[in-house]
Formats: structure tokens, C-alpha cells, sequence
């Protein structure tokens, strides 16, 4: 399990390009910055205040200077500071080329569930609707399925939905999908799953596209 | 007290809360929440209020302190993830929450502090979160109507207060603090420093102190962090 959201990570690093503005949700999505490839500088923007957010300090932590999951963190030069509206302002302005969000569920539409399991987990929405809104690209992180095998890529989601016709691509540790014009494609398979694993676990509809490739990290 | 030295004690602030208050509060996960103005909260003995903010913080940090006491009845605010004490309450029906987007809370929240009838936006249309608001129909668009949020009192964490109340916030502890300031009747201040009037420089103020009704000192956080706690604790 802890290597599969690795995995996962890892693959997402790569859709992080040079010049990119890039907003990072909590959970899987927060292990992205580990992968990135050191030639590349983009921007971390986190909705508690920041824009140039840098990683983890090495000493001296500041209570007041933490990332949108309360972990302390550092800034890179050029940073800003600003408050919530301001940093919503930018999200739903389109100022962020790709938020990477975990999710509970993604339907075949790209519709995304990741707030609530209702009566048993209830983390609630936070910025994930903005997000979903305002990014030009946004990627949902999730594994595959969920502990009893039940698929999480659905042609429906039945969990209650955060933002409709929203996700762009979908990572887990098995494949890779996009999503276009609320169509699915299987773009790559993780070299130790077949298609039948793909098949087998996965609810929703998807074309295969000719261009499938393994997943490469 | 006066208009120029709103400066007072913790004792004095306690009798602006009572039962049944809209209280806005500042701060992300706690950071920003004011820790002098939460325990004068929890011993002014006041209940049954009605909770507006970002979040439920931590158990053991900034308006979860409070939440976890029971004394609260209904919580407006975008998650709860990091306080499972407020899930419990809101799944055993002892606690009503109503969950916004983040920043189009913070949003109804400024639309409150400056005197705006709300606004109106697409985010959350469709979603368990519109709730019952209204639908206004534009051209071919349809858009979910946000209402402005104004409370009984609003408490706030700043860096710096001078005596006027002008505020300057200290990194990601400003997040929601400038516009909880501007939002309700009366505004309390905790600040980590107060200092006469003149000495902020007037392009570096982000609040200014029109808003403030009182100020008093901070002692600092008075609790620890998550990442501050060993893995045992």
C-alpha cells in the first residue's frame, strides 16, 4: 500500500513541467514534490496563503508558516503571503495550471468524489471544489481499488460528488486514463498488471488508446 | 478605553460572548486562531453557539478545544478532517455542520464585512452543498446565489495591533483573519504585539483598526502542534 501511493506519486511528478503553477492537495498528492525532476522550477501554491511554497524545513519549524495540511514548510525566493480570499481568488481565476487532487472515486464523465463517506468519514470539501473549477488541469490520484477489491473508477460515482465533468487524467498504481469530451481512455498499464487486471477492476466504460504504453517512472 | 486605545483584558472580553452567538473565528487547522481568546472563550461558560470558520482545527488545538466541549451547536465550515471529535458530534446528531467550499466561505464571509448582499458563482452547483440555496438564472447560465455572512462577534490572531487596532498578520496565520476582523459587531483581537499609534507603517497595515473593538495580549499558542507531538502521543 505505501508503495503504491509512491508509485503513484512518482508517475504524477511527471505531469509537473517546467514554468507550472502548481497546487497540491493533502494525501497521496503531497508525496508529488519528492519525484519532481530537479532540472525543472515551478511554483507550489497552497490555499492557506502561499505562493513559492518550499519543502519541508531542515530545523526550526515556524507555527506560523505551514502548508494546507498544517505541516510546517519553508519558502523559495520570490514567495508571496495572502490571505484566503485572495488565494481562492487565483484558484477560481485560472491562475493554476494543474491541481492534483486524491480522490475517493471518478466517474467515467470525470465527475470527482472526494469529500465525504457519509456516516463513517466525514474530512469535508475544503478547497477541492475551486480547484476542480478553476485549474486548468486537474489530476486525481487514488488507488486503484478499494481494500476489498470494490472499483473506485466507476461509471457512476455513488459517493456524494465534490465537482462534475472536472478530472483530466486519473493515476493509480495499476494505469493511467485520461479523460476527454467525458470519454475514458486507458493511456498506460504498469508493467506487472494486464489488461485483465485493468478490465476486471475497473467499473467504467474506457476505450484502449493506440498509443497504450507501459507506465515508466 | 477609547476610539485610540481599545487595549483590554481577557476578564472584560469574556462578557462579550453569550449563549446563542454568531462567533466568527480566524485561523487554518489553528494556525491564525487566536489561543488566548479560544481559553477565555471556554471559561467565559457560554454555550449553545453558533460556530462560523474555516475548519474544527485539532482536538487539542484552536476552536476544537471548544467544539469538543459540546458547547457549540451548529459549525459553518469547510472541513472537519483533522477534528474526528466533530465528526463524531455531527454523526450522533449533537452538532449540526454545514460544510462551504473554502473560499467561497471566506468569500461570504468579506461579502459580509464590506456591506455586499452576496454574489453569486457556479462552484458547488449540483452538489450536496448547495444545500437550499437559491438558483438565480442569468442569460442560459444558472448560478448558485451566496449569501453574506456577518456574526455577534468575531475573534482574531494578529502579528502586530497598534492601539487603533490597525492589524499586520504573520505569514499563513493571516489566511481568514483579515475578513473574520470586518465581518461581525464586535471584533476582539489577540495580538503577539501591540505597539502605539504611528508606529505601523500605513502601507503595511492590511486591517485597519475601524474594524476592532478590542485588543488584548497573546501569550503565544499555548498548544503543540501535530508535527511538534511524537508519533506515540
Amino acid at each position: 500500500m505505501g508503495d503504491d501511493r509512491q508509485r503513484i506519486a512518482q508517475r504524477a511528478a511527471r505531469e509537473v513541467k517546467d514554468g507550472m503553477i502548481v497546487n497540491l492537495g493533502i494525501g497521496i498528492p503531497s508525496l508529488v514534490p519528492d519525484f519532481l525532476d530537479p532540472s525543472i522550477q515551478v511554483f507550489f501554491q497552497a490555499e492557506n496563503g502561499i505562493l513559492g511554497m518550499g519543502p519541508t524545513p531542515a530545523s526550526q519549524a515556524d507555527g506560523n508558516l505551514s502548508n494546507a495540511a498544517g505541516l510546517p514548510v519553508t519558502i523559495v525566493p520570490g514567495a508571496s503571503y495572502f490571505d484566503s480570499a485572495l488565494a481562492f481568488g487565483m484558484i477560481r481565476r485560472g491562475c493554476i495550471d494543474v491541481s492534483i487532487l486524491g480522490a475517493l472515486q471518478v466517474s467515467v464523465r470525470g465527475d470527482l468524489a472526494n469529500w465525504i463517506v457519509p456516516g463513517k468519514r466525514v474530512p469535508g470539501v475544503g478547497g477541492a471544489m475551486e480547484l476542480a473549477y478553476g485549474a486548468k488541469n486537474l489530476i486525481a490520484l487514488m488507488t486503484h481499488c478499494e481494500k476489498d477489491g470494490r472499483p473506485k473508477i466507476l461509471q457512476q460515482c455513488s459517493l456524494p460528488i465534490t465537482a462534475f465533468h472536472c478530472v483530466k487524467k486519473i493515476i493509480t498504481e495499476r494505469a493511467v486514463f485520461s479523460i476527454q469530451d467525458k470519454e475514458m481512455i486507458l493511456d498506460e498499464i504498469t508493467p506487472e498488471f494486464t489488461m485483465r487486471d485493468i478490465q476486471n477492476y475497473t467499473e467504467a466504460d474506457f476505450t484502449i488508446s493506440p498509443h497504450l504504453q507501459p507506465t515508466t517512472s | 478605553m477609547s476610539l485610540f486605545n481599545k487595549i483590554t483584558d481577557y476578564d472584560t472580553v469574556k462578557s462579550v460572548f453569550f449563549d446563542g452567538m454568531t462567533l466568527l473565528f480566524g485561523g487554518f487547522g489553528g494556525v491564525g486562531t487566536p489561543p488566548g481568546l479560544i481559553d477565555c472563550l471556554i471559561d467565559s461558560g457560554v454555550k449553545n453557539v453558533n460556530l462560523i470558520g474555516n475548519d474544527a482545527g485539532f482536538p487539542w488545538i484552536g476552536m476544537g478545544k471548544f467544539i469538543c466541549m459540546e458547547r457549540a451547536q451548529t459549525l459553518l465550515a469547510s472541513h472537519i478532517g483533522s477534528n474526528p471529535v466533530a465528526g463524531d458530534l455531527m454523526n450522533q446528531g449533537k452538532l449540526k455542520v454545514e460544510f462551504s467550499p473554502q473560499g467561497i466561505l471566506v468569500e461570504r464571509i468579506r461579502a459580509g464585512g464590506v456591506g455586499l448582499d452576496g454574489f453569486l458563482t457556479e462552484i458547488g452547483k449540483g452538489t450536496k452543498l448547495a444545500y437550499d440555496k437559491p438558483l438565480v438564472k442569468i442569460g442560459n447560465k444558472e448560478f448558485l446565489y451566496e449569501a453574506p455572512i456577518t456574526g455577534d462577534v468575531s475573534i482574531v490572531y494578529a502579528k502586530k495591533a497598534d492601539t487603533f487596532g490597525n492589524l499586520l498578520f504573520d505569514k499563513t496565520a493571516r489566511n481568514t483573519n483579515p475578513y473574520v476582523a470586518m465581518a461581525s459587531k464586535i471584533t476582539v483581537v489577540e495580538a503577539d504585539e501591540i505597539v502605539p499609534m504611528g508606529s505601523l507603517d500605513p502601507e503595511e497595515i492590511i486591517v485597519p483598526g475601524i474594524y476592532v473593538k478590542h485588543i488584548v495580549q497573546s501569550k503565544g499558542y499555548n498548544w503543540k502542534w501535530k508535527w511538534e507531538m511524537t508519533d506515540n502521543a
